[in-house]
């Protein structure tokens, strides 16, 4: 199961949100200790990324407060900005690595990654569940019905984009530029004809989990409003 | 290739190598296409899938058609990830994938021979000009019982349009057709009985060309297997029965540009764009005939009539005209697009998409101006109404559109040398061959006669 991510601030900087997205993190972001409580998932926070270069002494005293309870939060990835580095006590044990700002997506990534497997999360195989279908990050495998889906490369990748966001209502050119990358040529249309490939591979009972809204673009799942 | 470029190719090998094991996949088929269109195969294990990702599979090109050169022979099948899928039709305990391939020369270079890697760059030529087109064929075939002694165009049932029963044996192949282009991911629109006995029809959703031509090589191969399963023999000979229309792949096209149809106008009707895209097919209609209709057989469905086109016009419903512009939704700017009704399903798809973008494009390019529709029935009139209205035939036969094809710049340049040069050498031979041959209608009519 992935362990959704606690981000700060609300909204973050959008480099960070474009990162995580990229490479499949859930994330929620707070803006204060109250809000980290409020919102966290059933299962727990899987761990925090805090930007501090903006507001250094804020970002502190909220790591501060989430490690201070009974359930500390770990691991914390913090981002600094260069000149900041000094200022930091380190023995306080607020943070457990760190990452300097503007940083490079790949070394974020990696990191992320690294303190994850140091605190022993994210070693069970990666799933995505919705209903009954279940996407295995790890192995790329998907199935529906516990029967497993026959899928070509891109048609995984689009999947695991949608199914990773349920609710949310993604443009085609959303979809192209996150799912197809920048040098992609086929337009709006290949999304199209990619939707509709995985609507026939999930089959007439699921075809629904993907759903067209009418000039906008596609959806899976029920929308967060409920129709 | 940019640094983006290589993480999502390492991303689809990668793709292709946990699947594979996963799965259980224990062959790996790797797909291409000869000159002519003959779907060819060879195997690879697992063990072997990692070094042919990285050096590409060598073999030796002269035993296939068209690939053949003075020198060198060998060349490298290198294979497409992003084609990668499990073949459905193979039990779980053998799993088998497969992968279309890119044929190159040992140095790394596109060989010239590959059909596909000469839709590629033809491809590429249209998106310097910022277009990528979109191709839907509707292909026909014929089911024929199979038979002890050899093939025999023996029509399985006398079903007509729409015509349904449940002890169909073609509508138990249809439904299983279906699902396997589906678990391929080719979706199909629907498929009925055409007017011809035994034949059907299956329409593609339109999709990039290159893209459609993998789809349609491996419908033909899919249609064949599932039918063969049942002892049914499938076939995409244009004309196999005397009197009964000809099996079409009307093909409709339409061109994209920074993701809008630029066949589409407000006003419902073709673009300016999209007219000088019929005018440049039209204009080349004659030079690319022997390419959309390569067989001496072809011929035969184009002299017949039916839903064939014989003559060099457009309209918007005509059924004998080769361009048939429909009319499409004005709040359906996606829909707009253009029939081109002379290909049949012989044909190799890879070049038949090149020839037609390639006359598309040169009619945009040069701004080519579109003739007047062709508003009657041209079959209805006599040859010299046909000349006064300026109308010209499509070759009458496989020689006359050779004959054609010979000299035109605009093939020559989207096939290449190579293989526009190994085509007529290889169709002129097989026109020769049966130029010599007494056909069964010259005993049945000479015979007795004298």
């Amino acid at each position: 199961m992935i362990e959704t991510l606690l981000v700060f601030p609300a909204p973050p900087p959008p480099e960070l949100s474009q990162c995580l997205d990229q490479n499949s993190w859930v994330w929620k972001a707070i803006n204060n200790s109250n809000s980290a409580i409020e919102d966290q998932p059933d299962t727990g926070w899987g761990g925090g990324v805090i930007v501090a270069d903006s507001d250094p002494e804020g970002a502190l005293a909220l790591c501060k407060e989430l490690r201070q309870t009974e359930n500390p939060l770990v691991p914390i990835l913090l981002l600094i900005s260069k000149g900041q580095i000094s200022k930091f006590e380190i023995n306080e044990n607020l943070f457990d690595d760190f990452c300097i700002t503007p940083f490079y997506p790949e070394e974020l990534e990696a990191r992320l990654n690294n303190l994850f497997f140091k605190f022993g999360k994210g070693l069970q195989p990666e799933l995505v569940k919705y209903g009954s279908l279940v996407l295995n990050i790890e192995t790329y495998q998907a199935t529906i019905d516990d029967s497993p889906l026959d899928l070509t490369y891109m048609e995984y990748e689009l999947l695991r984009f949608l199914a990773t966001r349920p609710g949310k209502v993604f443009t085609r050119e959303t979809l192209l530029s996150e799912v197809w990358g920048y040098d992609y040529y086929g337009g709006g249309r290949t999304v199209d004809v990619h939707i509709r490939r995985l609507r026939a591979k999930l089959g007439e009972e699921h075809a629904n989990l993907i759903s067209t809204v009418r000039s906008v673009g596609y959806r899976f799942g029920q929308s967060r409003w409920g129709s | 290739m940019n640094k983006i470029q290589e993480n999502r190719n390492h991303a689809q090998f990668d793709y292709v190598f946990r699947t594979v094991e996963e799965r259980g996949v224990r062959l790996i088929r790797l797909w291409f296409t000869d000159v002519l269109g003959r779907h060819k195969s060879v195997a690879i294990s697992p063990a072997e899938l990692e070094t042919v990702f990285e050096e590409g599979l060598q073999f030796d090109g002269s035993a296939i058609d068209g690939f053949s050169r003075i020198q060198e022979s060998d060349v490298l099948a290198r294979p497409d990830p992003s084609t990668f899928e499990l073949l459905p039709w193979v039990a779980d305990d053998e799993a088998s994938g497969t992968m279309f391939c890119d044929i190159t020369n040992l140095d790394g270079t596109p060989f010239a021979g590959d059909p596909r890697q000469v839709l590629r760059r033809n491809i590429d030529l249209a998106r310097d000009d910022g277009y990528e087109m979109f191709c839907a064929p509707e292909v026909e075939f014929f089911y024929f019982a199979e038979q002890e002694n050899g093939i025999q165009p023996v029509p399985l049932d006398q079903a007509s349009y729409f015509d349904l029963t449940t002890m169909d044996v073609a509508s138990d192949l249809r439904r299983h057709t279906l699902h396997m282009l589906e678990a391929l991911s080719i979706p199909v629109e629907y498929s009925f009985h055409e007017d011809g006995p035994s034949q059907h029809e299956i329409d593609l959703q339109y999709t990039d060309a290159l893209t459609m031509a993998d789809s349609v090589m491996t419908l033909r191969l899919a249609v064949k297997k599932i039918a063969m399963d049942r002892g049914v023999y499938a076939t995409f000979m244009p004309k196999p029965l005397n009197g009964v229309q000809g099996s079409g792949m009307h093909t409709h096209l339409s061109l994209f540009s920074e993701g809008k149809n630029v066949f589409h106008d407000p006003s419902g009707s073709l673009s300016a764009t999209g007219q000088s895209f019929v005018a440049g097919l039209l204009y080349h209609a004659r030079e690319i005939t022997a390419i959309t209709n390569q067989l001496v057989n072809s011929y035969k469905r184009i002299n017949e009539g039916y839903e064939a086109p014989r003559y060099v016009s457009w309209a918007r419903n005509n059924r004998s005209s080769l361009v048939r512009i429909p009319i499409h939704k004005q709040d359906k700017p996606d829909s707009a697009r253009i029939e081109y009704r002379a290909l049949d399903p012989s044909c190799n798809p890879y070049l038949a998409f090149s020839v037609m973008l390639s006359a598309g494009l040169k009619g945009i390019k040069e701004n080519y101006e579109l003739p007047p529709e062709a508003t009657t029935n041209l079959y209805d009139m006599s040859r010299a109404e046909q000349k006064a209205l300026g109308v010209a035939s499509l070759p009458a036969n496989l020689s006359e559109a050779l004959d054609e094809m010979e000299e035109s710049d605009l093939v020559r340049e989207a096939l290449g040398d190579h293989i526009f040069e190994w085509f007529l050498r290889n169709k002129r031979r097989e026109w020769n061959e049966y130029q010599r041959q007494v056909t069964p209608f010259e005993i049945e009519q000479y015979l007795p006669n004298w």
